[in-house]
C-alpha cells in the first residue's frame, strides 16, 4: 500500500470509528463526520446537476444542436426560480403540477404491470391434489385474506374481520422473514467495515 | 526409398499450402465463396414497428442456406430510397438471428426498400418494399390497462358524484391515524417541534403523494396549535411543493404569519447523507414527535432507531414492503402499505379522495374476482385465458 492510500484509508477508518463513536451517545466527532458527508453529498449533486441537468439538457440541445424545442421545458425549469420573488412565485407552481403530472401518468401504466398484472399472474397458479398444490393453496389464501386487510370499506368485525386478521398474521410472517433477511445483509455490511479496519491497522503496524 | 519419402513430404505441403490460400482467398473475396450460399436470404416481413412514435421498420426474413465448408458471419442489412438503389448498409445481425429493427434516420411516411446481404459473399436477397414507418396512437399492448383505467376512473367519479349529493361512505378506523392528532397534542404540550421526513421518493411519487396530503393535517394542526413542524426534504422538488403544503395549510389554519419557509428545506440527495442529517436534526432539536411518511429504504430502520432513542412518539408509513418491518419495530404506529394512501382519504373526508379510495376497494373486489377466476379456471379446465388477458406490452 503506497503512502498515498495508506493515507486515505486512514482518513477512511478514521472517519469509520467517527461513525461508529454514536453507538455511545452524540458527540463532536459524530457530528463533524456527520456535517462533512452531508456537505460533501451536498456540493458533488450540485455539481453532478449542473453537468447533467443544465449543460446535457440545456446548453448542449440548445446552443450547439440548435434544438430550439428545449426552450420550453427550459421555460418551465426557469419559472421555478420565481419562487424567490412574492409576486410571480405562483408561476413556479405551474412547472411543479406539470413535473408531478407527466411522471405520474407514464408512471401509471408501469406501476399496474408490475404492481397488478403480474403479481396476478404470478397467483394464478393451478391447485392440485399434492404437496405443491397445498404450498400454492396456502399462498393463495394468505394473498386474499391480505388483500381483505386493505379493504377499508367495511368495518373489520364478525367473519370479514376473521379473514382479515388472517391477512394480518399473513403479513406479519412476511415482515418478519424480510426482517430477518435485511438484518442478515446488514450484519454482513459490518463485519466488512470491520474487516477494512483490521486490514488497515494490520497494514500500519507491518503486518 | 528415403527420395520418395522427400517427395511424398514436398506434394503435401503444397496441398496444405494451396487448401490454405483457398480459405484466406475465400475470406477476402466474397464472389468466391458465392457458390457455396445454395439458397440466399429471403425477406419473408418487412412492416412498420407496431405500437410506436414511428421513425422505425421491422425487417424479417428466411435464413440463407449455405455449405458446411463455410459459415458466415452474420446479414448486413441495405436500405434504399428506389427499389433500384443505391443501397446502403445500416446494420449487421449475426448468422443466427433473422429479425432486424431499423431505427437509422428513419422518417415517417416516405418509401424505403430492403434486402439481406450474406457477409463474405455478393448474395443478396431479392428487393422488397415500399415500407413506411408511422406512429400509432394507440398502443394496442396497453389495452389491459386502458380498459381497468377507465373501469376505475368511472367508478371514482360515480363515487365523487354520489358522495357530493350527500350519501356517507364508511371507511374504517386506521390505527395510526387517529394518533396523529395526539401525537401533534404531546409535541405542543411539551413545547418541542414535530419532525415530519417526506422519505426519499420524488414529488411525483404515489407514496410522497400521499405523504403530502398527511402532512396538509399534520402542519393545519399544528398552526392551530402554534407549534413548529420541521420537513427536511430529499429532493429539491418535494422541498418546493413541501413548502406549497405547509404554506397553504398554515393559511387555512388563518395563520398565515406563523409559516416559516425555512423549516422546509432541501438536505442531500443522498441516501446516507441526508439519513445523518436528519438523525443530527433528531438528537439536536429533539421533536417530541416523528412522522416518518413516504418513500423509505435502507435509511428507514436508522432513523426510527435514532427518533426511538431521541424519545419521540413515532407515527410510520410507507409502501415500500421490506421497510415496514423496521417501522413496526421500531416505531408507536406504522400505516402498512395502502393504509397509508387511504389516511389522506380519512383524515380530510373530502369527495374526492374518498371517491378514490372507495373506487380503489372496488377495484380490489374486481381483481380478487379475476384472481379467483384465474385460478379455478387453471385449476380445473387447464385454460391460461385470464393469464393471458392480463398480458401487457409496457414498451
Amino acid at each position: 500500500m503506497g503512502t498515498a492510500e495508506l493515507l486515505w484509508n486512514g482518513l477512511a477508518a478514521l472517519l469509520t470509528l467517527f461513525i461508529f463513536s454514536f453507538l455511545y451517545r452524540d458527540n463532536v466527532f459524530y457530528k463533524f463526520a456527520e456535517r462533512l458527508v452531508a456537505g460533501v453529498s451536498a456540493g458533488y449533486w450540485t455539481i453532478l446537476l449542473y453537468h447533467t441537468s443544465f449543460t446535457d439538457k440545456v446548453i448542449v440541445p440548445i446552443f450547439e444542436q440548435q434544438h430550439y424545442w428545449y426552450i420550453i421545458p427550459s421555460i418551465l425549469g426557469i419559472m421555478m426560480w420565481t419562487r424567490f420573488s412574492r409576486k410571480w412565485a405562483w408561476l413556479s407552481r405551474i412547472s411543479l403540477a406539470f413535473y408531478i403530472g407527466i411522471a405520474t401518468g407514464v408512471a401509471l401504466p408501469i406501476a399496474m404491470y408490475a404492481s397488478i398484472y403480474r403479481q396476478l399472474q404470478a397467483s394464478m397458479v393451478s391447485i392440485s391434489l399434492d404437496w405443491a398444490g397445498i404450498n400454492s393453496a396456502l399462498v393463495t389464501i394468505g394473498l386474499l385474506c391480505s388483500l381483505a386487510y386493505f379493504y377499508f370499506s367495511k368495518e373489520h368485525d364478525g367473519w370479514f374481520g376473521g379473514i382479515s386478521r388472517v391477512g394480518i398474521y399473513t403479513l406479519m410472517i412476511g415482515f418478519g422473514a424480510g426482517f430477518g433477511l435485511t438484518v442478515m445483509g446488514r450484519i454482513s455490511l459490518l463485519i466488512d467495515r470491520v474487516l477494512f479496519l483490521k486490514d488497515y491497522v494490520l497494514t500500519l503496524f507491518g503486518a | 526409398m528415403g527420395t520418395s519419402v522427400v517427395h511424398l513430404a514436398r506434394l503435401r505441403l503444397f496441398l496444405f499450402i494451396i487448401l490454405f490460400s483457398s480459405i484466406i482467398g475465400q475470406a477476402a473475396f466474397g464472389a468466391e465463396n458465392d457458390w457455396l450460399i445454395t439458397k440466399p436470404p429471403l425477406i419473408n416481413k418487412l412492416y412498420d414497428t407496431p405500437n410506436d412514435h414511428g421513425k422505425s421498420i421491422k425487417i424479417e426474413w428466411l435464413s440463407a442456406e449455405y455449405d458446411s465448408a463455410f459459415i458466415p458471419e452474420g446479414y448486413i442489412i441495405q436500405r434504399a430510397d428506389s427499389p433500384q438503389g443505391p443501397f446502403d448498409s445500416i446494420g449487421f445481425v449475426p448468422i443466427v438471428n433473422n429479425l432486424y429493427t431499423d431505427y437509422e434516420d428513419v422518417i415517417n411516411k416516405k418509401d424505403y426498400y430492403y434486402r439481406v446481404a450474406v457477409t463474405g459473399t455478393d448474395i443478396t436477397s431479392p428487393v422488397e418494399g415500399p415500407v413506411q414507418a408511422s406512429g400509432q396512437w394507440f398502443h394496442t399492448g396497453k389495452t389491459t390497462t386502458f380498459v381497468f383505467s377507465v373501469v376505475f376512473c368511472a367508478m371514482a367519479i360515480a363515487i365523487l358524484i354520489f358522495a357530493r349529493r350527500g350519501v356517507q361512505f364508511y371507511i374504517r378506523p386506521i390505527g395510526g391515524i387517529n394518533a396523529i392528532d395526539d401525537a401533534i397534542g404531546r409535541a405542543t404540550e411539551m413545547g418541542k417541534p414535530i419532525l415530519f421526513v417526506p422519505g426519499l421518493g420524488t414529488a411525483s411519487d404515489v407514496a410522497t403523494i400521499a405523504a403530502f396530503t398527511i402532512m396538509e393535517r399534520v402542519a393545519k394542526k399544528t398552526a392551530e396549535y402554534q407549534s413548529r413542524v420541521i420537513v427536511p426534504c430529499y429532493y429539491p422538488e418535494t422541498m418546493i411543493v413541501a413548502q406549497e403544503v405547509v404554506k397553504s395549510a398554515f393559511m387555512d389554519a388563518g395563520r398565515p404569519d406563523m409559516f416559516n419557509s425555512k423549516n422546509i428545506f432541501y438536505v442531500t440527495t443522498d441516501q446516507f447523507p441526508y439519513t445523518a442529517a436528519v438523525n443530527g436534526i433528531m438528537l439536536r432539536d429533539k421533536p417530541a414527535t416523528n412522522f416518518f411518511l413516504g418513500k423509505f429504504y435502507a435509511e428507514s430502520l436508522v432513523l426510527a432507531e435514532t427518533g426511538f432513542e431521541a424519545g419521540a412518539i413515532q407515527i410510520a408509513g410507507t409502501d415500500e414492503p421490506i421497510q415496514i418491518p423496521f417501522f413496526v419495530a421500531a416505531c408507536d404506529y406504522t400505516l402498512i402499505g395502502e393504509e397509508l394512501y387511504a389516511a389522506s382519504a380519512y383524515l380530510s373526508r373530502d369527495p374526492m379522495r374518498l371517491g378514490t379510495l372507495k373506487a380503489q376497494d372496488w377495484g380490489k373486489a374486481i381483481l380478487v374476482v379475476i384472481l379467483v377466476l384465474g385460478i379455478v379456471t387453471a385449476s380445473v379446465f387447464g385454460s391460461d385465458f385470464f393469464i393471458r388477458m392480463l398480458d401487457v406490452n409496457v414498451n
